[in-house]
């Protein structure tokens, strides 16, 4: 994840303000639901203010981070985000995220700073914690309101907020920000092999074996199974092959590095991925009249890959669009007999020739004498 | 050049050093010959036991398998493996970085284990063991070179350093492209794009790997891979720079000026 040292950065400050702003997340719905207020701040004493502080640090820098985000997506439009691979609902998605985010941030640090000059005026029901690191600078502003004013702040931003969140985790399995809780788990089961080993398939393992030793074949053919090879559709998928479709936060360093997309062909990693998980979505609704191949993912974008493994390389949360790939243009090679005429050559010239090209296997050696 | 197979060997109840496994570029296509026959040439004098296959030789199945047919790769692998075990191999070099990648990560589980290298891992010990040593002032000096990186090497199986230490044996300058490393651009054969004609694009991979090369301004393109050879090749003839910007692989610049 820290191969762009910059981003890297800017997503840890997100991710940590996230998790580590969610202990104050449990102060608020602890209140709320008991009637108090500041139910921690008795307990920790002198370290709540710096607790408060820390979030308040983290919360800036949450949405410093959101902000620099917007300004790459829409103002320096950066290649990978003006990409029409984004095109609709996904560039909006983002977007409502980051904003969403800010929004939060900000309604977080204007309900600390109603609340310390609330405490500092002694109001009833504030608990006195000592003045918060942030938002104690900005207590000023605020000087002038009068108690009820500042209470319909600190309510209405404390309201906001935690409906806020509330919101935002049912719109998070709906949108590309679930990659936040997917990324751990994809990341954790990702393939440690090298990148240029592809899959075996122990189904035709067990074929080729017979064809060498047809005394090993089972002989009773009607009780064997015919199995199906690659994949046509989602459901031929590996089940890591679909978390990978729903851990992808649509970035597009996989198409940025792809050889394919730069040069211009239908090809690219990260629509591979987003057409992956659109197919699961509505095979999961019940689409029964459609395929991932040719519906989702046409034949020329699986022609177009050089299996290079940029993509593979490139994808922060261990994201493998090349395997999708290989299983679907094994569908097309062994179930359908579909490939481009030079491939079927190709393949009757290993066959035959015991090379890819057409020359004779006697001359293999005619270099030695050259 | 006087080299043996490994038929020989076992007539003669020997075993050599290691198994050179030449691929179907390295046998057939003429250019990627001469990258054989240079290897062979270093392996040679450099007093290296290596044997060859020769007839009995066929191709890994690689660009099969990554086409989709994954029958014809087993049978090729089994094929081949059959061949090997029967030898008895144990070490294996290969100057083609398909060959490499499928002997090393895809052959175990189908019964092959060998200990594999691919060439400029094992020029690199060469040098290292001072086997090879290179001329005074060779041809190379102060000339500027720049290299490219196989993806099948490269991203595929983490080797980046190898070839570049074989590169300083040289006495030349290093020049590195805009995307290298483990940032690498693939020349655009990979995945049995070798073998049929691209897609619709804005342009070919090769035309931009070639371009970004003659970029650098180097006279010189090493590359480490038959296919990527052909590709840039080609991607530097469209740039009409063929005259002034040679590719050529690693084992024909050791060859080149290694101390006799």
């Amino acid at each position: 994840m820290f191969r762009n040292p910059l981003v890297a950065v800017l997503h840890f400050f997100v991710y940590a303000g996230f998790v580590i702003i969610n202990l104050e997340i449990l102060e608020i719905m602890i209140d709320g639901l008991a009637g108090t207020h500041r139910i921690f701040a008795p307990v920790l004493g002198p370290v709540y203010p710096v607790l408060i502080g820390c979030f308040e640090i983290l919360a800036v820098l949450v949405a410093v981070s959101c902000a620099i985000f917007l300004i790459r997506r829409n103002i320096l439009k950066l290649k990978r985000f003006i990409s029409h691979d984004l095109d609709g609902w996904p560039r909006s998605d983002a977007n409502y995220i980051l904003i969403t985010e800010i929004v939060l941030m900000l309604l977080f640090l204007t309900m600390n700073t109603a609340d310390g000059v609330l405490q500092s005026r002694g109001a009833a029901h504030y608990t006195e914690t000592g003045s918060f690191w942030v938002t104690g600078m900005f207590q000023p502003l605020f000087e002038g309101f009068s108690d009820s004013t500042l209470v319909g702040i600190e309510r209405g931003a404390w309201w906001l907020h935690i409906l806020g969140i509330l919101a935002f985790l049912n719109y998070l399995p709906w949108s590309k920000h679930l990659h936040i809780i997917l990324a751990f788990p994809n990341a954790y089961f990702a393939r440690l092999e090298p990148n240029g080993k592809m899959e075996n398939m122990p189904a035709i393992q067990q074929e080729v074996l017979y064809a060498m030793q047809p005394e090993l074949a089972p002989t009773d053919a009607s009780a064997a199974e015919v199995p199906k090879f690659g994949a046509k559709d989602v459901q031929d998928l590996t089940w890591k092959n679909l978390l990978d479709a729903f851990s992808c936060t649509e970035c597009g360093r996989c198409s940025a590095a792809c050889p394919a997309t730069q040069t211009g062909k239908a090809l690219s990693p990260r629509l591979i991925m987003m057409k992956t998980r659109d197919r699961a979505e509505a095979a999961g609704r019940g689409e029964a009249d459609k395929t991932l191949l040719r519906d989702y993912i046409t034949e020329e974008e699986l022609r177009a890959c050089t299996s290079c493994g940029a993509c593979v390389q490139e994808c922060p949360v261990s994201i493998n669009p090349l395997d999708i790939i290989f299983q679907m243009r094994r569908h097309l090679v062994m179930e359908e007999s579909s490939a481009p005429q030079e491939w079927t050559l190709m393949f009757s010239n290993i066959e035959n020739n015991m090379a890819p090209w057409k020359s004779s296997p006697d001359e293999r050696d005619a270099w030695i004498h050259a | 050049m006087q080299i043996k197979t490994m038929a020989e060997y076992f007539a003669e109840g020997e075993t050599p050093e290691v198994l050179f496994w030449v691929g179907c570029a390295g046998s057939i296509d003429q250019r990627s010959q001469k990258i054989t026959r240079a290897f062979a040439e270093i392996l040679t004098r450099t007093g290296t036991r290596f044997a060859v296959l020769g007839k009995e030789e066929a191709c890994t199945g690689d660009p099969a398998r990554r086409a989709g047919n994954e029958f014809l790769f087993q049978m090729m692998a089994y094929n081949n493996i059959q061949v090997l075990n029967n030898y008895g191999v144990k070490k294996i070099v290969t100057a083609c970085p398909h060959c490499f990648n499928t002997l090393k990560n895809e052959y175990p589980e189908l019964g092959g284990h060998y200990e594999v290298m691919h060439h400029t891992t094992f020029l690199q010990g060469l040098i290292n063991e001072g086997r090879i040593k290179m001329k005074e002032g060779g041809s190379f000096k102060g000339k500027k070179i720049t290299y490219h990186d196989s993806c099948y090497l490269g991203r595929a199986n983490g080797i980046y350093e190898a070839p570049r230490a074989v590169l300083e044996a040289l006495d030349a300058e290093l020049v590195e492209m805009k995307r290298c490393g483990s940032r690498g651009m693939c020349c655009g054969a990979g995945g049995a794009q070798m073998f049929k004609e691209e897609e619709k694009g804005t342009t070919r991979v090769n035309f931009e790997r070639g371009r970004e090369a003659v970029d650098t301004g180097a006279e010189i393109i090493a590359s480490n891979c038959p296919f990527c050879m052909t590709m840039l090749t080609d991607g530097v003839k469209e740039t009409g720079k063929e005259d002034s910007v040679k590719v050529l692989d690693l084992a024909e610049l050791i060859a080149r000026d290694m101390q006799e």
